[in-house]
């Protein structure tokens, strides 16, 4: 079929995304290490306003490519990239009683939740709603190169060998990929990592949404002329890469990131063999936790040496939840690091539209000088970021529990509720321990036990319930 | 069948629990994190049940006949058992919980626990219904006649019905079963307990459908009752709201806006 063809050489580039960026989750929380040491790490159960003055945190732009991490920064690390030491901006009130920064900080933890689970619902009712209605999808159509061995094998055995060697084969490719990332970034080859990001979010959203706007209209049976299409596919893959790549409305940006994570989860679902999806979910979460976690995982160096240079992170990888806004304060006494900063456009600071470059002239207004007198609001809006590889691999669990289950919905909602607990222990670990942290491990496990055990336990047992009509 | 049974029904069943999530836990972010984790926890005790009724059946090694129905009918008691076992042990993990964000902020922002109990009676309901009955919704939209052999046209209808009384239940009992630890009261436990296997019990006679839903729907109002007054209101309160004079609720509800 001529997609096949077409699709494998978008599949490197993609897989070289894919493999990089959504290999790992990593969680992590934006600790400053600005020199004043005036804002430590930050948890979403920590108090939310920043003690002193200046607060800045420094934005932890790790490098995120090639990890997934949900970071908790303070939004005043956004603008406070690379500018001058008078742009700062100050979180909080100083001087509130301790009682009401708890309080506001145990209230962002769960709000910082639900911002959470609300994108991560979204993209796995796209892919569920997407895999129950287009035949296309659950379609065995061929294999990815990076899954070369078949699993169409007489023996169990055979087979079980055969998904293994394929999520070897998968999990070092990611492997290399996130190594090469590294190398690039240490060694500053951002143009080349920008290019590679824009090629990949160009197919994503152009061929891709191609394709996916052609199976849907089949299985509805509606005509679309070409110019139709072409007007409505150049439309959506340009707003998408002005919004991803550069500037846009915080919720389109979101709504981007989720549709393309949603695309790249159902080419998953496509294209990975059964035992070689399960195999390699289970694969890439014990990865993600060795790559996060140990000292000398690539993702945790990449995180250092972003730290290090205090560099933003790159945009088309990481999904943000919240804006950052900062209100200036005007200082009473002006003479005391005395800088005002007014306040930014709620779209300029969200999106990242460069990567790496250190003047952001575009996107932060310089502060004007203004009078000190009266003192406005200060409020910071905490943003929980989380990387589109974790979006991916939890639709693909969501997906394929949808695809093969035998028609059946209970094993679906079950895979969902459990993948949904696991970001929530995710985030409170995150608010325990203060730093980088794996998404994948702790929802993946729930995920898959409750795959299987949902499956094979509870399906015969609830389809005998409801055959008799009972009740429990 | 088709699109009118399918969304009649599922308003039916789901509608008032998606009416009692929108207005009062859907605003709330830690209330909703508290249904899921209650959703959670229903899941697991399923998952117990089923592993239970699966060990029986291997050991009696599937044999057809009567020891099949006399399985399913152990199951089901064995289930509900296990159910407010857990119930139990989310009332334990919220005391915890509870605690723990007492002495993390002082102030008055956790949730009491009699909303925990609310919010925890629901989560258990929601999913305890949706996993009752989402598979028959999805058969309800496409093509087929019910009862076409014999068996009461009435099957979706019935069912949806079932499921609402079970998720309403389910809320109900969480209200007194929860206050039911808090004062130490067993006994609530135990009618808790009780009323569960009853109404499990009563859908045994299943074809029955009139005297089920009715007795059930009776259970259900009883629980009700019941659960009011655990919770704080009285005839007063009622009357106070009923009238639109309820001073305090009408000042709360324009301060909220």
């Amino acid at each position: 079929m001529g997609f096949q063809e077409e699709d494998c050489s978008f599949f490197h580039s993609q897989m070289q995304r894919a493999g990089t960026s959504q290999g790992r989750a990593m969680l992590t929380f934006m600790a400053s290490d600005s020199e004043e040491e005036v804002c430590d790490e930050r948890t979403s159960l920590m108090s939310a306003e920043s003690p002193p003055p200046r607060c800045c945190q420094e934005a932890r732009q790790g490098l995120e490519d090639g990890e997934n991490a949900a970071q908790w920064r303070s939004q005043d690390s956004e603008e406070d990239l690379e500018e001058d030491a008078d742009h700062y901006v100050c979180s909080g009130v100083p001087g509130q009683p301790s009682g009401l920064e708890e309080e506001l900080t145990l209230k962002y933890g769960a709000k910082h939740v639900i911002m959470l689970f609300v994108p991560v619902t979204l993209c796995m009712i796209v892919v569920v709603a997407t895999i129950k209605s287009v035949r296309f999808y659950t379609e065995k159509n061929g294999q990815l190169i990076y899954t070369p061995f078949t699993e169409d094998t007489p023996s169990v055995g055979q087979r079980l060998l055969n998904s293994v060697l394929n999520t070897l084969i998968m999990i070092s490719v990611i492997v290399a990929m996130t190594i090469f990332l590294v190398v690039l970034y240490k060694y500053r080859c951002y143009k080349f990592i920008h290019g590679w990001l824009i090629m990949s979010s160009l197919m994503l959203l152009f061929l891709f949404t191609y394709i996916y706007l052609g199976e849907v209209l089949k299985t509805y049976n509606v005509a679309m002329d070409y110019p139709t299409l072409f007007l409505t596919v150049w439309n959506f893959g340009a707003v998408g890469m002005v919004c991803i790549h550069w500037k846009g409305p915080l919720v389109l940006q979101q709504a981007y990131l989720i549709m393309i994570s949603a695309l790249m989860a159902l080419v998953f679902i496509k294209y990975l063999p059964e035992w070689s999806a399960w195999v390699i979910l289970g694969a890439i979460s014990v990865y993600d936790l060795v790559a996060v976690l140990c000292p000398k995982g690539p993702l945790r160096m990449l995180v250092e040496t972003a730290q290090e240079r205090n560099e933003p992170i790159f945009p088309a990888l990481i999904y943000s939840s919240a804006m950052v806004w900062t209100v200036g304060m005007a200082k009473l006494d002006p003479s005391s690091q005395g800088a005002l900063q007014l306040p930014y456009d709620p779209e300029m600071e969200d999106s990242y539209d460069s990567f790496g470059e250190p003047s952001y002239p575009e996107v932060f207004e310089p502060p004007l000088p203004g009078s000190p007198g009266g003192e406005l609001e200060e409020e910071e809006e905490r943003g929980v970021k989380l990387g589109l590889g974790d979006f991916i691999f939890y639709s693909v669990l969501v997906g394929k529990a949808a695809a093969t289950g035998s028609g059946d919905w209970n094993t679906t909602l079950a895979c969902f509720v459990a993948i949904l607990i696991g970001l929530c222990l995710t985030l409170l670990l995150l608010a325990v321990f203060k730093k980088a942290l794996p998404a994948l491990p702790i929802s993946i496990t729930f995920g898959l036990i409750f795959y299987f055990s949902t499956d094979n336990l509870v399906r015969p047992f609830m389809d005998t319930l409801a055959s008799h009509q009972l009740y429990i | 069948m088709t699109a009118a049974v399918f969304f009649g029904c599922a308003f039916i069943a789901f509608g008032p629990a998606l009416a009692l999530y929108i207005f009062t836990i859907a605003t709330e972010p830690l209330r909703v994190i508290f249904l899921i984790i209650g959703a959670f926890f229903w899941l697991v005790s399923l998952l117990f049940s089923s592993l239970f009724w699966f060990m029986a059946r291997t050991i009696t090694d599937n044999k057809d006949g009567p020891i099949q129905k006399y399985l399913l009918i152990l199951g089901v008691l064995v289930s509900v058992l296990i159910q407010e076992t857990f119930r139990f042990m989310y009332y334990k993990l919220l005391k915890k919980a509870s605690e723990g964000l007492k002495s993390i902020n002082p102030d008055e922002t956790a949730p009491s626990m009699r909303l925990l109990a609310y919010v925890s009676g629901l989560g258990f309901g929601i999913m305890s219904g949706v996993f009752a009955f989402v598979n028959t919704l999805s058969d309800s939209l496409g093509p087929g006649t019910v009862g076409i052999h014999g068996d009461s046209p009435q099957f979706f209808l019935n069912s949806a019905f079932m499921t609402l009384v079970i998720i309403l239940l389910h809320m109900f009992w969480g209200i007194i079963f929860f206050d039911g630890c808090e004062k130490k009261k067993w006994s609530a436990l135990l009618v808790v307990l009780l009323t569960h296997l009853l109404v499990s019990a009563l859908t045994f006679i299943s074809p029955h459908y009139g005297i089920n839903l009715m007795s059930t729907y009776i259970i259900m109002v009883l629980m009700g009752i019941w659960a009011f007054f655990v919770a704080g209101g009285s005839c007063r309160s009622l009357k106070l709201c009923l009238l639109c004079q309820d001073k305090d609720f009408l000042l709360f509800n324009q301060r909220s806006r």
